[in-house]
């Protein structure tokens, strides 16, 4: 055990020194020096605890998909049975009880309808997407299947994935990490932002712009009461307009949707210089925009963000040039965040902050300082009781442990694992566990040595006999710290890695290098007696 | 120079004929930690049971104005606010759980959040807000069933694994021992009524993970033990081995606590429930390795020929066939 072949010695120390320069970085951006900018930088990322910043997890409302995609199917059906030759006549449409229901008017159709239908019902992947049935003879019934949620979900949270990197790019001044979590979860982590609210706004608002014709023949009775005409629908008045907390009905189908915009600005009104948001249409949506406002001169039509309406202005002329002004009661920001949100896209579900972690990056330097400090104190306790109880043992151990906290840093840094306020705990905790092995390794010595052993012996069998102990105690260290990281959440999976790392490299530094340490002093010097 | 030594070489306590006072105590002590806990309940943070949690620092002043934030809150109609004192006088933490009938507006806790921080930047324009977290119930719903599934895990992978690497017996006592530790820790939680969050479950499994190192190296001495001294009797055994490891035991105990103790001291205010129970888990953990984890084993029945490798016992059976023993 005492031979350590010249090859095994190069290959630690060059491990040693590889470590130790691995961790420089790391060492400097803890204490907050400057790290030169012409070095490559691999420091170890600290988390959003320590740096600043929020932590949001968003989830996708599945059930308001799935009615979204009724309305949808809905559309499609009727104009494809518009446009057959000839063209079917259908009634009592309905969207109820999760499924879209209507009655063809003339039996001699049926066969018709359903091929029209066909292909929208089959969708465009392997999966079937609609179930189709037709009860009764002449009524067909479109079920949504299971697949055909999941896979439509799924669609969402990717696209909704792209629309929130936009959204934030729009900023320019954050470095986020957005990833999808599960089916349904959206996670966004961005570092030192300064304004925790006006992010979740920016990635919060769906930004679903719609145009559609109010209903002029509502009575304002029946609009108070809740009670929609036929063929039209109550939305209320966003909140900041005159008429916040009064409601306007429109017309359910015929309107123009805000998904053809090729550009949204940021502009003052011509009128009153209050700030409104210009918006521009693609070829498409501009000529359906032109034939809306053509059709419907001197009638009202109502401007509708995410159910909400924004304003309700009288079409004074036909609008061809593709462009329209938004205007609701906005600040400058207000309209400049809505212009972000029109241009990257609106949001194909509405999603909901259901968790957010947000430390001011005050608290977090302060974690830092208070956690390093801590550390300090400790890991000096710990030196001097070892030297005092092992003497040049301790040494040894505490030459291990300092290679060792290098080692974690270094490791952190190279695997991109992330230092969190828990993580400072897991190391100051490393710190005193590291030394456990060279307590157990030189407690058998001084054990070995009462019982008469030769210095080299006693060395010797405590080194073996104690590893046995050290890899049983360290393997139950790692089960419980895996299943914290498998488990642990944010913070607390940072706190896990550091554990691991640490029970790891532990088992190097304090058995396999001290072990290279009292070899090579006990063959330089041969004792016939150590003090231990 | 003399080196320091805390346990006299050649320490010869009787251990084990202590064995019965001090089960009595560990159950008393493990029934009136499960009575505090179930009586009391834990004090569960909004990791646990969705709502928010913000810290504010009052920039400038002294003292956080608690009585003018407990109005300015409760005027928002969410409920009565936990305000209490957070590290320096001038700042503060305000807790707030969701209130009843809450789940079907999972994003509730957050607009809780937001308002209640508008609330107080509008009141008091010195207020910087240091930290919010806000965790709807479905979200609080899920850490709660992973954190208790890991506890659970944790315990039983650990056993496991002992029971393979020794005998039954020894996993079963592992197991124990340990149920005995993570139960004085939630004991000491539902005492304190210190904040019970996700960090906590991080302190159980490192205490179920240090814990065991101790119980390990008494398990490994018995282990040896056992080989070595096939004729003696096994509470005289696990005495011996008791008091030949008492040394590493308190020793490896010790290195832990002179590294934890400052962080307890003078670590961040928001480590300060961990660092506490992971300190207070080392110290019941060191205790239940040398009087529950042990003494265990007697009762469980480990048998001088637990780790006597199989041949020999065959050996031993015609050794005695041919009447030769």
């Amino acid at each position: 055990m005492l031979d350590f072949p010249r090859w095994k010695k190069v290959w630690l120390w060059s491990l040693i020194l590889l470590v130790s320069i691995a961790s420089l970085p790391s060492i400097a951006s803890l204490s907050g020096l400057n790290w030169p900018d012409e070095l490559p930088d691999p420091a170890v990322n600290l988390g959003l605890d320590l740096a600043g910043g929020s932590h949001i997890l968003l989830e996708a409302d599945a059930r308001q998909l799935s009615i979204q995609r009724l309305e949808t199917m809905e559309e499609s059906v009727r104009t494809a049975l518009r446009q057959a030759k000839p063209a079917v006549r259908i009634g009592d449409v309905s969207t109820q009880g999760n499924r879209l229901s209507f009655m063809v008017e003339s039996a001699a159709d049926v066969d018709r309808a359903r091929e029209a239908i066909l292909p929208l019902v089959n969708g465009t992947g392997m999966t079937r997407e609609w179930s189709l049935s037709v009860i009764d003879e002449t009524r067909f019934v479109l079920t949504p299947t299971e697949q055909g949620n999941t896979a439509a979900l799924d669609q969402a949270m990717d696209s909704a994935k792209d629309v929130i990197d936009r959204r934030i790019n729009a900023i320019g001044t954050l470095e986020p990490t957005i990833i999808r979590q599960g089916d349904d979860r959206i996670v966004v982590q961005a570092p030192g932002q300064e304004d925790p609210e006006a992010l979740k706004a920016l990635i919060g608002q769906t930004a679903k712009l719609e145009f559609k014709l109010v209903d002029e023949n509502a009575l304002p009775s029946d609009i108070a009461a809740g009670n929609a005409p036929a063929g039209s629908q109550i939305f209320p008045f966003a909140d900041g307009t005159p008429q916040a907390g009064q409601g306007i009905a429109v017309r359910r189908l015929g309107g123009i949707k805000g998904d053809s915009l090729t550009n949204a600005q940021q502009g003052f009104s011509p009128q009153d210089n209050s700030p409104v948001v210009n918006i521009t249409f693609d070829q498409q949506g501009a000529a359906k925009f032109a034939r809306l406002t053509t059709q419907n001169v001197n009638k009202p039509f109502a401007i509708i963000l995410d159910g909400k309406v924004l304003s309700a202005p009288n079409i004074n002329e036909p609008i061809r040039g593709g462009t329209a002004q938004i205007s609701g009661g906005f600040t400058v920001d207000g309209a400049n965040q809505l212009a972000i949100s029109l241009r990257s896209g609106a949001l194909p579900v509405d999603l909901k902050v259901i968790e957010e972690r947000t430390v001011g990056p005050d608290l977090g330097a302060d974690s830092i300082r208070k956690g390093l400090g801590a550390m300090a104190i400790g890991t000096g306790l710990i030196l001097l009781f070892m030297v005092v109880t092992y003497g040049r043992f301790g040494v040894y151990a505490n030459l291990a442990l300092v290679l060792n906290v290098l080692m974690i840093l270094g490791i952190m840094a190279a695997f991109n694992a992330t230092l969190t306020l828990p993580g400072l705990a897991g190391f100051v905790l490393t710190i005193g566990a590291a030394v456990d092995a060279n307590v157990l390794i030189n407690e058998r010595i001084r054990e070995e040595r009462r019982r008469g052993r030769s210095v080299v012996a006693a060395v010797e069998t405590g080194y073996k006999e104690a590893s046995r102990a050290i890899y049983d105690a360290n393997i139950t260290n790692v089960i419980a710290a895996t299943l914290l990281f498998l488990f642990g959440q944010g913070p607390v999976k940072g706190f896990a890695v550091v554990l691991v790392i640490g029970v790891i490299t532990s088992m190097f530094t304090a058995v396999t290098i001290t072990r290279m340490w009292v070899a090579g002093w006990l063959r330089r010097t041969r004792p016939t007696d150590i003090n231990i | 120079m003399k080196l320091l030594k805390l346990v006299p070489d050649n320490t010869n306590i009787h251990f084990l004929g202590w064995r019965v006072p001090f089960f009595v105590v560990s159950a008393l002590l493990i029934v009136a930690s499960w009575g505090l806990v179930l009586t009391q309940g834990l004090n569960l943070g909004v990791d646990f049971v969705g709502g928010q949690m913000i810290r504010v620092t009052f920039v400038g002043k002294a003292d956080a104005p608690v009585g003018a934030m407990r109005t300015e809150i409760e005027r928002l109609g969410y409920g009565d606010p936990i305000i209490q004192r957070f590290g320096q006088p001038n700042e503060a933490s305000i807790r707030m759980k969701l209130p009843e009938g809450s789940d079907a507006r999972p994003d509730l806790a957050n607009t809780m959040a937001e308002r209640i921080t508008s609330a107080l930047k509008a009141a008091h324009p010195e207020v910087r807000i240091d930290g919010v977290d806000s965790v709807s119930g479905k979200v609080s719903g899920e850490l709660f069933r992973t954190g208790l599934l890991s506890l659970l895990a944790a315990m039983v992978a650990i056993s496991i694994y002992i029971w393979i690497r020794f005998e039954w017996q020894f996993g079963a006592g592992a197991l124990l021992a340990l149920f005995h530790d993570v139960s004085l820790t939630l004991g000491f939680f539902a005492l304190t009524q210190l904040e019970f969050d996700l960090n906590i479950v991080a302190a159980i499994l490192t205490i179920i993970g240090y814990s065991l190192n101790d119980t390990i190296v008494v398990y490994d001495r018995i282990r040896e033990n056992l080989k070595k001294y096939r004729k003696m009797p096994l509470p005289e055994l696990l005495d011996l081995s008791v008091n030949e490891t008492l040394a590493r035991t308190v020793m490896t105990s010790l290195t832990l606590l002179v590294a934890l103790v400052p962080l307890v001291l003078f670590g961040p205010a928001s480590l300060f429930g961990m660092a506490a129970g992971i300190t207070l888990g080392i110290f019941v953990g060191t205790y239940s390795s040398i009087y529950m984890s042990a003494p265990l084993l007697v009762w469980f029945g480990v048998r001088g020929d637990s780790f006597v490798p199989a041949e020999t016992k065959v050996d031993r059976a015609e050794q005695i066939a041919r009447g030769e023993a």
